[in-house]
């Protein structure tokens, strides 16, 4: 039980990086992006190739940094991985998706979010083929925590959570002390009224993109350090942080973060008492008890 | 000969099925502007429900239940239509981005389920023991096929009639109202959550009729038929024939149907042997592409819809 409650934390710790993004796409660009997740899978193969890159160019740095089994090789591909996606994230928005959004409506968009989803996907796969990855071969030995009842955590587990949690303080910070900040917020909730007041729409726009594909980045390399790296990965992570931004509430950074931990939480212990086969539908029961109990999530407004 | 004609039907069955399920997707997005992520689950709900009603009995699940086959579809189409009605029922009142998601969700926990619980539809190994109507008569050969096609042919025909005299009369004409300004149609004392539940349990419901006859085409069925590649092949048919327009969802259909078998087999025909596992990968990127160039170049779609003027007013001269 504690041990799920613990492997829920953390499992919530990237679903939360991955709905910050989608959450902040979603209420500014007013679509669900299904490609998100691809984001998602595209940092942390970029982040595999750096890794590799770093660690061929200059091999000091590919030493563990102990008692972790990350190298500061991979600590640094996650910091190129963050601009590449970051930028992946804005080309897409300028060769895509503000072309559909200027010839058709809303719903387009997410029919090309599909599109994209796919594409980005399945090149994945053809490039890196579709046998897993991982960042490391070592085995990581996990320390014992406590015997009876028996619980571990890893120590790469803990860097995890500590580097997600230090990520959205840094964005807090931002979004609540910065002139962007505001700007951003002003966008989300009225467009024409902030642009009006001299706020540059297509700038908050590109942030927006850079910022949500930067922490996809990181969250997709926490993913591989916690799981191992396949193509489909943004299949298996896009009904997750769907429901981690609806339980959060459509649009609110803080309920994302939230909604993360929820949605990651639930699904372990879930294990309790279903078995690990239905794992992935444990997303969709949160999405429909939220809707049920409370529609427009714990931090979201009512908005049509 | 006989075996291209044979395999001529046997293509122009899967089509015209495609195309039924088209056209219910057709009045959910086309007419009233409804985003179903999850058409597969509906389809699936058809040829499940379809199967384990009309099916024999099986041991471990559930089946047996000796429905006739008219009735055993309707039971299909029923389930279909009710899991839409359940989904719409929590979502169509809230932003559009909630029916997506939710309905995306469904397909996913649908195919889960049916992955999963054995006891309920046979698990991964899928519903088997189904009895083809009429096999006794017609065997097994090239004329069932022939007469299956005959009625799928009829269905599709009597599905294109239904939704044509729909979109023309005055409910259509509401579906358009609230897909163009639903403000305005409200304030005219319609009521926009209600009609659009209708339309998208009605759509479902023609989801399921068109998943029942799949799987009582290859008498089969199995979670590796609910992936989610048949809901982005029925988006692409719906995209690329013309949102709106129920012709275009028919041509969309077999186009698209058409292009997939011809690039799965040139691929399997062309392709090195050792690319041949990448062969899924590659369709899966031509498909997207497809969505993605058509939403970019060509949004209405080959057959774009006609927007009809229903009631000409007397030109007034002045």
């Amino acid at each position: 039980m504690i041990q799920h409650l613990i492997d829920g934390v953390l499992t919530g710790s990237y679903l939360s990086l991955g709905a910050i993004g989608l959450t902040l796409v979603m209420h500014i660009l007013r679509f669900a992006n299904f490609s998100h997740a691809e984001l998602l899978s595209l940092g942390a193969y970029v982040a595999l190739v750096c890794d590799a890159l770093v660690s061929a160019l200059a091999p000091f740095l590919a030493v563990k940094l102990a008692p972790l089994s990350l190298t500061g090789s991979l600590i640094l591909a996650i910091i190129v991985s963050m601009i590449v996606t970051g930028l992946s994230a804005l080309l897409m928005d300028r060769l895509v998706f503000k072309r559909v959004r200027e010839k058709g409506q809303e719903l387009s968009m997410v029919f090309a979010s599909f599109g994209m989803a796919l594409i980005i996907r399945n090149v994945i796969g053809l490039i890196f083929g579709l046998s897993p990855e991982l960042y490391s071969r070592d085995i990581a030995f996990a320390t014992i925590l406590s015997r009876d009842p028996l619980i571990l955590v890893k120590p790469d587990q803990v860097f995890v959570l500590i580097a997600a949690l230090l990520l959205m303080f840094i964005l807090h910070l931002i979004l609540s002390r910065t002139t962007f900040g505001y700007a951003l917020r002003a966008v989300a909730e009225n467009a024409t009224l902030a642009q009006v007041n001299g706020v540059n729409l297509q700038r908050t726009i590109m942030a927006v993109w850079l910022i949500g594909g930067g922490l996809a980045a990181v969250a997709g390399v926490f993913y591989g350090i916690s799981h191992q790296l396949i193509p489909v990965m943004g299949r298996d992570l896009v009904l997750p942080i769907f429901a981690a931004t609806i339980v959060g509430g459509i649009g609110s950074v803080y309920g994302a973060v939230l909604g993360g931990f929820i949605v990651g939480i639930a699904g372990n212990l879930a294990l309790v008492v279903l078995p690990s086969g239905y794992t992935p539908s444990v997303p969709l029961l949160m999405i429909l008890a939220v809707l049920m109990i409370r529609p427009h999530g714990l931090f979201g407004e009512a908005r049509m | 000969m006989i075996g291209v004609i044979s395999y001529l039907v046997f293509f122009a069955t899967t089509a015209s099925i495609l195309a039924i399920a088209v056209l219910g997707l057709n009045l959910q997005w086309g007419n009233t502007g409804l985003f179903n992520g999850g058409v597969v689950a509906f389809f699936g709900a058809g040829a499940y429900g379809t199967l384990i009603l009309g099916g024999t009995a099986q041991t471990g699940h559930l089946g047996g239940y000796g429905v006739i086959y008219p009735l055993a579809l309707l039971g299909g189409m029923a389930m279909a239509g009710l899991m839409a009605w359940i989904v719409g029922l929590l979502t169509l009142r809230l932003r559009h981005d909630y029916l997506a998601i939710a309905t995306f969700g469904v397909a996913v926990a649908f195919e889960n389920l049916m992955r999963n619980a054995e006891w309920l539809a046979g698990g991964a190994k899928g519903v088997r023991g189904f009895e083809r109507p009429l096999r006794a008569a017609l065997g097994d050969g090239f004329v069932y096929n022939l007469f299956f096609f005959a009625v799928v042919l009829l269905v599709l025909i009597a599905t294109y009639v239904f939704l044509q005299r729909l979109v023309v009369s005055p409910f259509g004409r509401l579906l358009r109202a609230i897909r163009e300004d639903e403000e305005a149609a409200q304030s005219l004392g319609k009521n926009p959550a209600r009609v659009r539940l209708v339309a998208f349990v009605t759509g479902s419901v023609i989801l399921g009729l068109a998943g029942g006859l799949y799987g009582t085409f290859y008498a089969f069925v199995s979670p590796q038929d609910v992936l989610p590649t048949l809901t982005f092949q029925i988006w692409a048919m719906l995209i690329v024939g013309g949102a709106g327009n129920n012709r275009g969802a028919i041509f969309g259909a077999f186009l698209i149907w058409g292009a997939w078998t011809a690039s799965g087999w040139a691929l399997s025909r062309f392709a090195p042997v050792e690319v041949q596992l990448y062969t899924g990968s590659v369709q899966f990127i031509l498909i997207g592409s497809v969505i993605v160039g058509m939403l970019m170049w060509r949004p209405q779609g080959f057959l774009p819809e006609r927007l009809v003027v229903s009631h000409k007013g007397t030109t007034q001269t002045e």
